[in-house]
């Protein structure tokens, strides 16, 4: 039985001893990613479990342990947490809770916080939490080395690339199921190549990328309809997650379209890149921000080895962190970064620019930095792609589902007639005499 | 001839149009669905079978409750807006903008330039069912308060947010006399600002403007209120004749696109889709027998005062009254606590009028028999009733109800009341009331919401109550304010939910709003183990049976529930041993006479909404106001490092020590300003600018700006930047500067020194959203001030790119500016150490009040600041303490400069005896929901109250006194135990 450990002050540590002894629960946001980082872990010794429960009794168990003015990703991640706990069948004495950390002005920073008051008030303040961030908190019991985050930047990079063409090719199969098929398959397909040390290269990776194209590119598809295509875009959670979300990638599709999904890549850059703009507007250390600047680009170029292995299929290839970076001036300053920051209306922009006006942009009920990067830039949007049609849509513990519908509906409604209008003029200049 | 019917079932509302092949109406009608959406609209599908039938008919369903009977039947769908939009093209071409009021909806679609439509967000409540709730609120149906609005001479003010907020704005001024008519015009006004507010966010209303929808088209002083406040004339309000039917009559046009259909086939689809089983979410049942529903009763019954009879009793008795937000309540009881005399009602907006009447009442009772020595009033009508009819005693609500509450149990250590709009919570520990919660103004979920309730599904309060009590699934309905959960039921309805499973719902919700929201509870241990439950509302046996399954730990609910605050009152007039009552006597109020003006006070920048009421011809009293100034006399003025701070930043304007010759420099007054003004007024004076600020923060000048607004749920500081910003434009300033700051300054007391998002970047969001900004100068860099070397060196830079100025000059303005900002933090440092030592050699309590630093402005903080000092206390704020203590690891993390300074003020008062802390927090603030329960731990551990008071656009200063009066009493409470312990204590040496 492990040893309790603190630190001096009076954090409780995760131990080596515990890295043998003990199951760390890890809770869901991006299936196909998280996946894949709980292989890597596994490889690296670690017991770690991927929670799927999403029963009302999360949400409970989140009201009760969490302020619910606290933003809605903190309520579902700790509601799971404890739910978990009480109903998972784990021993609570044998268990360690995973939870990242970005640090920052957002109250998100303060999820470990609030994890660790509600562990305090069911009485659990044994079981420790390891927050996987950059430098903020350490353990003993682990660490984020050097290969082993090298190797969740290849997770990411494979998560992303299955996201975007599963996304590209679900709406237009012929035979239902094909696509997810198709994801299970890659997944566990890279889950034995990576236990047998494979695909933990870039030139492997690029390899591996175009196998996976190939392999999607062979899925039946009807293309004779074009789908309308509506982007995803908002806080990290509601974005991501089914459960914070509402199912809204399932709705969507429900509703004919096709849902556009930029990926979690972009926002790793952003959250390494602001470190360097930091520097650059505030001053500071010049070889912290060069070790960021080559992290920084040494996952951009793994981004441009997917780009352009997409480039040469039939999918479609998002912009480059950089293309998201130029879109962005005018609207927002690069010291704008807290929680998404100007990625957040980046992506909005390069949505638009690729010809996806219709944007549900999602966050969590009363979250602060959306009031500007999301809700505050939907204006000069508009004013300067007038078919942009965005539609803003808050999650929370008793938003019903629908009027989150009925909202998304509209902005759907609005797509046809924008698209009707669009239409219309294209045909009355054609009939225009020159 | 094909014909097209279209269908829109929303939230309260079933219209069924059918329309000929030249889009003429041929039928059409608009009927309340009580939430019986299916079988409402068969039943007007059948009164017209006899035409249709036979027929091949195209028919479209819409509505934001039609989704789910178009999934269930598969009948076509069409979004309403969308439908909306349609028939306006058709019936009304070339408008320009469309407004359109539903039951939960409103909505707004913009023609010419970009076609954009848009419906409230989550948070809004300026609708139909929000009127409704209001007009239930003043006791008159909806064409009343529409009558009502019609003569009105004034506007008060009103929340116009949320349905929640608005009630608490609203109660105060009725309860202390408003007129109803102003009420009623007030009300309209608040849905005409919501809803410009909340749905054109920067895009202006003009041109050719249609009004859509039910409460559009009945209520015409909401039609006046829009007319007027948009400025439109007759040619550009266009109020259509089937405004309240158009969204039918588009789904009937987009019909046009799909396939027609046998008109029995689609009753048909509709009559089969009522039974289709659903799933909903479900909570257990309230009762599974009868026999359990009695064992309950005859424990909750067994808790009751004293029999007594006033028709034959001889002696002394005791009045108490509870003047509440919506009911008056009145006891008179003998020595023993029996029960003389009680009385129950609500207080139809007219408090004075229904305790008139009853104290005539029990003076006839009385007779000659019964002698009233002693009478008390609490409650949100205290000041007024006390005045009014010279009673004893006035003393807050939470003091009352612990006395009654200990009558019953004398080892009572927790309360609960939820009344019709509000609900206390507190916990006693050594026989003083220890911890007071309040429920904020977006957790309402009060007696009256399920009222409001009953009434829109057709039903009386006491038989809804019922209803759901032996239902085998109450649904779950969240538990979050009135809006969300009028959605909540929406969604149940459309899932098949009968109604007594959402009246044990409904119970269920209240229930685990109060837990969960208000106490933020994970167990009933955090209660406690005496826990006494009160106010009309668990008179709902429903709502108790929930309280208690929630728990999982029976409670005492007296009787008496509903007038226990009367009683508590009536035991407080008691303990007075007085010799002889002031009240009123028989022969005096049959002389009584009441009248109520309201006017606006000019003391001061506050313009507080005074009613001057006047008994008898001759005494008067003044509500409403913040200070004693409108009393007559001089404003007394206690020590008030706020009002010290304020005004010293506002004298920072002008060209300074400097010569103004590089021009005038704008710069709002708001957010980060607040804390950086005293760096910049000296760093643009020094570079020879000189500095304008915007006008103080005032109710117009957040108008001027609301309009640009694209987020309303953003907090009331940042709204009004808009209005700052504006106000700047207004004066001619080309020039403005607002640096958006990630970074505050580093006190050395916290982990990091961020800045909110909003403070951060809020600069940002203004120049995407102001449109008269195009063309001007809005300079609006990031800048660090917590790096000084590193500022001087962008700031050289950026001003000699931006202005020309030499390098060497910003720099040297750079070094003044810091020495001007850390020479104002040491004058308000000495300033609070002067403060706290006049207060102590005036032996005066100290309040400090935690917050942000613009929470200082009397727009945003609402005078709460006077109000405290007219309490007799000497005010300092957190700054002035906070550098006391040094930095200490917290339970959360601890990286917000204004966060660490409360923390640090916090810990400093618990070391002093003689302060107290409010922390003042702004609605939607996330931040403050981790700060909150941080200072209360904080304060709790260090012995001290934790009290804290939500503003937001409006001021409900009825709410905030409570809370002060409470906390003053409790401290009041503990000290005289202390002083008695200490009495003990030299006894026994």
């Amino acid at each position: 039985m492990a040893e309790l450990v603190y630190n001096k002050d009076g954090r409780l540590l995760f131990t080596k001893e515990m890295k043998k002894e003990y199951t760390i629960l890890m809770p869901q946001m991006l299936p196909i990613h998280f996946e894949m980082f709980r292989q890597l872990l596994l490889l690296e010794g670690y017991k770690v479990d991927q929670l799927n429960n999403d029963s009302r009794n999360v949400v409970d168990e989140g009201l009760k342990y969490v302020h619910n003015d606290t933003c809605y990703p903190a309520l579902l991640v700790i509601g799971q947490f404890m739910d978990a706990i009480k109903n998972g069948g784990y021993d609570p004495h044998k268990i360690a809770l995973f939870i990242t950390q970005t640090g920052g002005g957002c109250r998100a920073s303060n999820y470990i916080h609030l994890l660790r008051k509600a562990l305090k008030k069911a009485g659990m303040e044994y079981i420790p939490v390891i927050s996987v961030s950059f430098g903020l908190e350490s353990n003993p019991g682990f660490s984020l080395t050097v290969p082993l985050l090298q190797k969740l930047v290849f997770g990411m990079m494979y998560g992303d690339l299955i996201m975007n063409v599963s996304n590209q090719v679900r709406p237009y199969e012929q035979n239902m199921g094909d696509t997810d098929a198709a994801v299970q398959r890659w997944i566990s397909e890279l889950v034995s190549r990576f236990q047998q040390g494979k695909g933990m290269s870039r030139k492997a990776m690029c390899q591996i990328f175009d196998e996976i194209i190939a392999d999607f590119e062979a899925i039946p598809v009807d293309l004779s309809h074009e789908k309308v295509r509506v982007g995803v875009v908002g806080e990290i959670y509601v974005k991501f997650s089914a459960l914070g979300n509402n199912h809204l990638e399932e709705f969507l599709l429900s509703e004919g379209t096709e849902p556009v999904v930029p990926g979690l890549t972009d926002f790793m850059i952003f959250k390494i890149y602001n470190r360097v703009v930091d520097v650059d507007i505030y001053g500071g250390n010049p070889a912290k921000k060069a070790l960021c600047q080559f992290m920084m680009d040494y996952v951009q170029n793994c981004q441009h080895d997917m780009i352009h292995a997409l480039e040469k299929s039939r999918f479609r290839a998002p912009g480059d962190f950089e293309q998201l970076r130029q879109l962005v001036q005018g609207y927002l300053g690069e010291g704008c970064k807290m929680g998404e920051g100007w990625l957040l209306t980046a992506e909005m922009l390069e949505l638009i620019h690729s010809g996806t006006n219709n944007i549900v942009c999602t966050q969590p009920f009363g979250c602060l930095p959306n009031h500007i990067v999301g809700k505050g830039m939907i204006r000069a949007l508009k004013d300067n792609y007038p078919n942009s049609n965005v539609v803003a849509i808050d999650y929370d513990p008793s938003a019903t589902k629908i009027n989150q519908e009925n909202r998304i509906k509209l902005m759907l409604a609005n797509a046809k007639a924008l698209a009707a209008r669009a239409d219309e003029e294209k045909a009355a200049r054609e009939k225009a005499p020159v | 001839m094909s014909y097209r019917i279209g269908i829109d079932i929303g939230s309260t509302t079933v219209k069924v149009v059918v329309l000929d092949d030249d889009n003429k109406l041929l039928f059409r009608s608009y009927e309340r669905h009580f939430s019986k959406v299916r079988e409402r609209t068969c039943q007007t599908l059948r009164s017209i079978a006899d035409r249709y039938s036979g027929q091949d008919v195209k028919a479209v369903i819409t509505g934001s409750a039609g989704l789910g009977v178009s999934k269930a039947s598969g009948v076509d769908f069409v979004q309403e807006v969308y439908a909306t939009a349609a028939a306006v093209n058709t019936y009304i071409p070339g408008t320009d903008a469309v407004i359109e009021l539903g039951g939960e909806d409103a909505k707004i679609i913009f023609f010419g330039g970009a076609l954009e439509e848009r419906m409230n967000g989550s948070c809004a409540g300026g609708t139909g069912a929000f009127i409704d709730q209001m007009a239930t609120l003043m006791n008159v149906t909806g064409d009343e308060l529409d009558r009502l609005s019609m003569g009105h001479e004034k506007i008060y003010p009103i929340a116009s947010r949320c349905g929640v907020f608005a009630k608490s704005d609203i109660q105060p001024i009725l309860n202390q006399g408003g007129r109803k008519e102003d009420v009623a015009a007030s009300i309209f006004q608040a849905v005409v600002d919501q809803t410009i507010a909340g749905l054109t966010q920067g895009r202006e209303l003009k041109g050719k403007i249609v009004f859509l929808g039910g409460p559009l088209h009945f209520l015409m002083g909401l039609r006046e209120r829009f007319v007027e406040t948009l400025k439109l004339d007759e040619e550009h309000a266009i109020f259509p004749e089937d405004g309240d039917c158009f969204a039918a009559m588009g789904a009937a046009l987009c019909a046009t696109d799909f396939e027609a259909q046998p008109f029995d086939q689609i009753l048909e689809k509709l009559e089969k889709s009522q039974s289709a089983v659903t799933s909903v979410d479900t909570a257990p049942p309230l009762f599974t027998s009868q026999e359990e529903y009695d064992d309950f009763c005859r424990r909750h019954n067994s808790q009751h005062p004293p029999e007594a009879d006033i028709s034959t009793y001889v002696g002394d008795a005791y009045l108490g009254i509870d003047a509440g937000s919506t009911t008056t309540k009145l006891v008179l009881i003998a020595p023993d606590g029996g029960l003389l005399y009680t009385y129950y009602h609500s207080n139809l907006g007219n408090p004075v009028s229904i305790v008139r009447e009853q104290l005539e009442q029990i003076y006839a009772l009385c007779g000659d028999r019964i002698t009233i020595k002693g009478s008390a009033v609490t409650g949100y009508g205290e000041d007024l009733i006390k005045n009014a009819f010279r009673c004893d005693l006035g003393l807050v609500e939470t003091m009352a109800h612990y006395k009654a509450a200990a009558h019953f149990n004398p080892d009572v250590d927790f309360i609960i009341d939820i009344g019709g709009q509000d609900m206390k919570c507190f916990k006693i520990r050594n026989g003083a009331v220890d911890s007071i919660m309040l429920n904020e103004a977006c957790s309402s979920g009060c007696g009256s919401f399920i009222e409001t309730f009953a009434k829109a599904l057709g039903y009386d309060i006491a038989d809804f109550a019922k209803l759901g009590l032996f239902t085998e699934k109450p649904v779950n309905l969240g538990s979050r304010c009135t809006v969300f959960m009028n959605s909540s039921v929406k969604q149940a309805q459309k899932d098949g939910a009968s109604v007594e499973d959402i009246s044990a719902g409904l119970a269920i919700s209240i229930v685990k709003n109060a837990i969960y929201k208000v106490l933020r509870m994970s167990s009933a241990d955090d209660l406690g183990q005496h826990i006494v439950v009160q106010g009309g509302t668990f008179h709902n046996d429903a709502v108790l049976r929930a309280f208690e399954q929630e728990l999982g730990r029976d409670v005492v609910r007296p009787t008496i529930a509903g007038i226990m605050g009367a009683f508590g009152a009536a035991l407080a007039a008691k303990e007075l041993h007085l010799e002889q009552s002031t009240i009123l006597s028989a022969d005096e109020l049959a002389r009584f006479q009441h009248t109520a003006r309201p006017v606006t006070c000019n003391g001061c920048t506050n313009h507080c909404s005074l009613t001057i009421n006047t008994f008898d011809g001759g005494r008067r009293f003044i509500s409403g106001n913040r200070c004693s100034k409108p009393l007559g006399g001089k404003k007394v003025q206690n020590p008030d490092l706020m009002k010290y701070k304020y005004d010293k930043l506002r004298t920072m304007s002008g060209k300074g020590g400097g010569n103004g010759i590089r021009g005038k420099i704008g710069i709002p007054f708001g957010l980060n300003m607040y804390e950086n003004l005293p760096f910049w007024y000296a760093f643009f004076t020094a570079l020879n600018f000189e500095v304008v600020l915007s006008p103080e923060s005032s109710r117009k000048l957040y108008l001027k700006g609301q309009r640009t607004i694209p987020s309303d749920t953003v907090c009331y500081p940042a709204k009004l930047l808009h209005g700052h910003v504006e106000s700047l434009l207004e004066e001619g300033l080309d020039t403005i500067f607002y640096p958006c700051m990630s970074y505050n300054f580093d006190e050395g007391i916290s982990d990091n020194n961020y800045n909110c998002p909003v403070v951060a970047y809020y600069p940002d969001l203004l120049a995407a959203n102001l449109p008269d900004l195009q063309g001007k100068r809005f300079l609006h860099p990031y800048f660090g001030l917590h790096r000084p070397k590193d500022f001087e060196k962008r700031a050289a830079d950026y001003f000699l790119q931006e202005f020309g100025i030499p390098k060497k000059e910003t720099v040297a303005a750079a070094r003044a500016a810091y020495q001007a900002y850390h020479a104002f933090r040491d004058d308000v440092y000495r300033t609070g150490q002067e403060y706290i030592a006049y207060a102590r050699a005036h032996d005066m309590p100290i309040m400090v009040v935690a917050g942000r630093p613009y929470h200082m402005d009397p727009e945003i903080n609402h005078g709460i600041n006077d109000l405290i000092t007219g309490f007799g206390f000497v005010l300092i704020t957190e700054d002035a303490v906070s550098g006391e203590m040094d930095h200490q690891t917290r339970t959360v993390l601890n990286q917000w400069t204004y966060h660490a300074r409360m923390y640090n003020a916090a810990r400093y008062v618990c070391t002093q005896s003689d302060m107290e802390l409010i922390q003042l927090v702004s609605f939607g603030c996330g931040v403050d929901a981790i700060t909150g329960d941080e200072m209360r731990s904080i304060l709790e551990q260090g012995g001290k109250l934790y009290t804290q008071l939500k503003i937001d656009d409006i001021s409900n200063l009825g709410a905030v006194k409570i809370r002060v009066r409470s906390l003053i009493a409790a401290v009041e409470a503990r000290k005289s135990q202390e002083q008695s312990r200490d009495d003990a204590r030299q006894h026994t040496a």
